[in-house]
């Protein structure tokens, strides 16, 4: 990566490696990764639980020192910077709240660090907690509040010094769903409001989509795709992104023929032919992903699908997931709207037909 | 109709009978000692009426006083100096990876705990005469806060072991500096740790017999010293008035320290 | 020395900020204290055991193993020649007897009041165990004190026996071997139940059920079940009650009836009236290796039973 390109970035990460304990024991959990993170983004890290998620965002707030490679902050390398000397404030996993403080003296822990005078912290604490909407709990202790309302405390504690980037530590991951959702609608506010460029850590793959500009979707340590939300749920770059993101259908399938630029005739082990895009030479074998949601469903035999039993249908409110078999039995999952009036029944037949452009070609 | 402890498995027959003869064994001496220290007579077995008259006579012992002055300033000070001690080896020993010598570092902070007090006595007292220190108020200080160490230590370091990390690190985060953090957080956190192993540490020091009567030298006199010398001289009800004085001041002790660490532990 | 405890990459701060080398720094005046106060004195003490007594108490720098030898043996006066004698020998026996029977009566006492209290609803708990702090914060001197009054002749125990007329005259209990072992138990006993209590209230009482569900009865269980998976405690409980008892030395100097009751009086009487240090030094190592040999039997079965339990 350009060091030039990074002196632009809020973040720049450059071929950064870590590695705990030594020798034996020793574990690496950062395999050099690289990436940039522009200013005012809401840029999340998207992962299985032990990918190296917090390690590196742990490397961003000062907390450990890298192994290997460079960490910049607006074009300074900050390797030197201990964690209070940087611009960077965190939302911790589990809050860290300080259980012998009020609230208000919470929120007020990093202003009075940075020395502002008695009436600003004061200003800017009553703003913070209208903000985040706790006005009236200006004198309880983290042990008096709710799970929510401790991680509206956090937000507020790590807004308050108005820091250049905000690093948020799987935020939501305690709270329950209902909360969780509204609250994906407050962070992404504030941080439009705000300006502030916001580094997400989370391993559920619908908060990620629904609130990142981009993701850096990471697997043991690596990056294993960079983009929007659009580009890693309907362009997975690789068989474990297509996997981890979304509900999706992993087939083995031989390369046929051309079928356009970037285009290629496919047929799957169990005789579907369908076009992919991707590229390849006739009789190669290659992975393909069609999304569940992507493949229609008619009750009965006839047209120009190919025919199928329907194994199992699960109910799931909005969508039923149909899983059905081919001919020669292997499975297939679906995802059908719930329409009323609907014929489909265990155990009778039906076809299906993949949508032009649903099958994607994979690499490992 | 089964009686439903019959049906509670947990149940032992004669567990409970087993625990009221301990806490009468416990508590029947301090008691009698007590009750006896109101006797009007000198003797000690036959009652004759209430009175203040023995913790008169021992309020206005002026050897007593002196012992009790004795006593008081050593615990003051070898609690305060152990308690610093233990709980600077306490943060290091808790803040942060295992230490390279973490192990034998422990069993070190531990070893006034391993060491038969009555050879940390003599053993003091061989050094100090060697070494050429004059045995007096000092010796005694200097043994009291090696002992105080490893009292001082436990509940200091269980405190910390029980802090995460993620506070001092929220603290580094919001622009505290290492001393702000120890000064704001890892500090009053610890208090309660703090708080109980220095009283823990006070009331051993002022406790103690065996190493002080060694260490002591001709001049000093502790409270335990001039108790064990009038019990040696012939039993008196004085005795009896400066126990439950005694006694009192350690129940204050502990009923403070149980409601701070209750304190401690709801917060 | 700072150095020397400081690990990997000096500059990694902890949690705390500290880098390794401060933590060094902060922990060295405490052993430091402890290395020069008590470690040392330790050395002094096993120097002075193999030296030779001086007149007026102290040591003469010569080398002897009289110290050693005054154990078994006895010089005779006339003829010089070493004669075996046990009174010293008998004064250790009696010590780690006196001390071994203070531990069972504590544990016999001390275990079913932690199981009793453990097993109370959670509210009284508290309360029960605050019961048995409180006499560990009195001072240990005027317990022993207030024991010994009511148990002399003409102490209270003796008038309500007497007044009753349960007997006839007073029976000799103080300055006896068993007011000693009486003194050691009132003195540890709550050394014993705390630990057990700790252990037993971490105890999963499912177990329990479990083992009436196949056909156990009570005891079985408390043998087989409760007292083997607390069995950490009631060790550590025993330890802190035998150590200390192994060395006592208010409990029988006042409630004994003599000079040379336990280990603990023989060595303070070798540095007050008897001024032979070199045999009271002596004796303090024999004691010091007893509590010693007792302290690692016990590590390295607990180092045992912690890698069985790995294992399975
Ligand atoms: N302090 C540490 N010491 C040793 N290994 C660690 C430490 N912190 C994390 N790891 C290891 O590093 C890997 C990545 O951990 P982490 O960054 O916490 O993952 P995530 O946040 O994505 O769940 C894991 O295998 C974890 O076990
Ligand atoms: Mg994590």
């Amino acid at each position: 990566m350009e060091t030039q390109a990074l002196r632009r970035d809020a973040v720049g990460i450059d071929q950064v490696v870590k590695v705990y304990g030594e020798g034996a024991s020793a574990v690496t959990a950062l395999k050099g990764v690289s990436l940039s993170i522009a200013d005012n983004e809401f840029f999340t890290l998207l992962g299985p639980s032990g990918c190296g998620k917090t390690t590196l965002l742990r490397i961003i707030a000062g907390f450990e020192q890298v192994s290997g490679g460079r960490v910049f902050l607006f074009g300074e390398e900050i390797e030197q910077l201990p964690p209070n000397r940087r611009p960077v404030n965190t939302v911790f996993q589990h809050y860290a709240l300080f259980p012998h403080m009020t609230v208000e003296e919470n929120i007020a822990f990093g202003l009075r660090r940075l020395k502002r005078s008695d009436t600003e912290v004061k200003k800017r604490v009553g703003e913070m907690m209208e903000i985040v909407r706790l006005s009236g709990f200006a004198g309880r202790r983290p042990g008096q509040l709710s799970g929510g309302q401790q991680q509206r405390v956090a937000l507020a504690r790590a807004l308050a010094p108005q820091p250049k980037i905000l690093l948020l530590d799987e935020p939501l991951s305690a709270l329950d769903l209902k909360l969780r959702q509204q609250m994906r609608l407050e962070l992404k506010q504030i941080q439009e409001n705000t300006g502030i460029t916001f580094i997400f850590v989370t391993h559920d793959q619908e908060e990620a989509l629904a609130m990142s500009d981009r993701i850096a979707v990471m697997s043991q340590g690596e990056v294993q795709q960079l983009g929007t939300a659009e580009d890693v749920y309907e362009r997975p770059s690789n068989r474990f992104v297509a996997d981890f993101i979304g509900d999706t259908n992993l087939i083995e399938a031989t390369v046929l023929g051309e079928d356009g630029p970037d285009r290629r005739r496919c047929r799957t082990a169990q005789g579907l032919e369908l076009t992919a895009s991707g590229s390849g030479d006739p009789g190669q074998m290659v992975h393909l992903s069609i999304r569940p949601e992507r493949i229609s469903l008619v009750a009965g035999i006839g047209g120009s699908g190919t025919p199928c039993t329907i194994d199992r249908i699960i109910y799931l409110g909005t969508n039923r997931q149909v899983l059905v078999r081919l001919a020669d039995g292997a499975p297939l999952t679906l995802l059908v709207p719930n329409t009323s009036g609907s014929t489909l029944e265990p155990g009778s037949a039906a076809t299906i037909s993949v949508a032009p452009g649903a099958a994607r070609q994979l690499r490992d | 109709m089964a009686s439903p402890q019959r049906h509670d498995l947990k149940r032992y027959p004669g567990f409970g009978a087993v625990t009221w003869a301990c806490i009468v064994l416990l508590y029947a001496p301090m008691l009698v000692i007590m009750i006896y220290s109101f006797n009007e007579l000198r003797s000690i077995t036959t009652w004759g009426g209430f009175s203040f008259a023995w913790y008169l006579k021992a309020l206005n012992n002026p050897q007593l006083h002196s012992a009790t002055f004795n006593s008081v300033v050593v615990a003051l000070v070898a609690a305060t100096l152990g308690t610093i001690l233990a709980l600077c080896a306490a943060l290091a020993m808790t803040r942060g990876r295992q230490l390279k010598h973490q192990s034998a570092s422990f069993a070190l902070l531990n070893l006034p705990l391993m060491v038969p007090e009555i050879v940390t006595a003599i053993g003091s007292l061989v050094f100090f005469l060697a070494i050429g220190i004059q045995l007096g108020l000092s010796t005694i200080i200097i043994a009291h806060t090696v002992f105080c160490i490893p009292f001082a230590y436990l509940p200091i370091a269980a405190r910390l072991q029980g802090l995460e990390g993620y506070f001092e690190e929220a603290a580094r985060d919001l622009y505290a500096t290492r001393w702000e953090t120890f000064r704001y957080v890892t500090l009053p956190l610890t208090m309660p740790g703090i708080i109980s192993g220095y009283m823990l540490a006070f009331i051993v020091s002022l406790d103690d017999f065996i190493i002080t009567n060694m260490v002591a030298g001709p001049g000093a006199t502790t409270l335990p010293m001039a108790i064990y010398g009038m019990v040696r001289t012939g039993f008196t009800p004085e005795i009896n008035a400066i126990s439950t004085m005694m006694l009192l001041v350690s129940a204050l002790f502990v009923s403070a320290s149980y409601l701070i660490s209750r304190r401690g532990a709801s917060s | 020395m700072a150095a020397l405890i400081a690990t990997g990459n000096s500059q990694q701060e902890s949690a705390a900020g500290l880098t390794a080398r401060q933590r060094g720094l902060l922990l060295l005046p405490a052993l430091l204290a402890i290395a020069i106060f008590l470690v040392l004195p330790l050395g002094f003490i096993l120097v002075y055991s193999f030296l030779t007594k001086g007149t007026y108490g102290g040591v003469v720098w010569e080398f002897s193993l009289a110290a050693y030898e005054q154990f078994l043996f006895e010089r005779d006066l006339f003829t010089d020649e070493l004669v075996f004698h046990a009174s010293y020998l008998q004064i250790y026996g009696r010590s780690v007897l006196q001390a071994l029977v203070a531990t069972i009566a504590c544990l016999a006492i001390g275990f079913p009041t932690a199981y009793y209290i453990a097993t109370r609803p959670a509210a009284q708990r508290n309360m029960w165990v605050f019961l048995i702090t409180v006499p560990y914060w009195v001072n240990l001197l005027i317990r022993t004190v207030s024991m010994l009054f009511i148990i002399r002749d003409e102490g209270p125990l003796n008038s309500i026996l007497l007044g009753i007329g349960l007997i006839s005259e007073p029976i000799r209990l103080a300055y006896t071997d068993f007011a000693i072992g009486l003194g050691l138990v009132y003195s540890y006993l709550p050394f014993m139940v705390l630990p057990i209590y700790a252990a037993i209230e971490r105890f999963d009482f499912r177990l329990v059920e479990a083992g009436h569900d196949l056909y156990a009865d009570r005891w079985t269980i408390l043998r087989q079940i409760i007292v083997p998976l607390t069995r950490p405690g009631i060790v550590a409980g025993s330890l802190l009650v035998f150590i200390p008892s192994l060395g006592s030395f208010i409990a029988p100097d006042l409630l004994g009836g003599g000079k040379n009751l336990m280990i603990g009086n023989t060595i303070a009487l070798q540095f007050q009236s008897s001024r032979n240090w070199p045999f009271g030094s002596a004796a303090a190592v024999i004691l010091l290796t007893l509590v010693l040999i007792v302290l690692v039997l016990f590590a390295r079965r607990a180092q045992q039973a912690a890698a069985e339990q790995g294992r399975q």
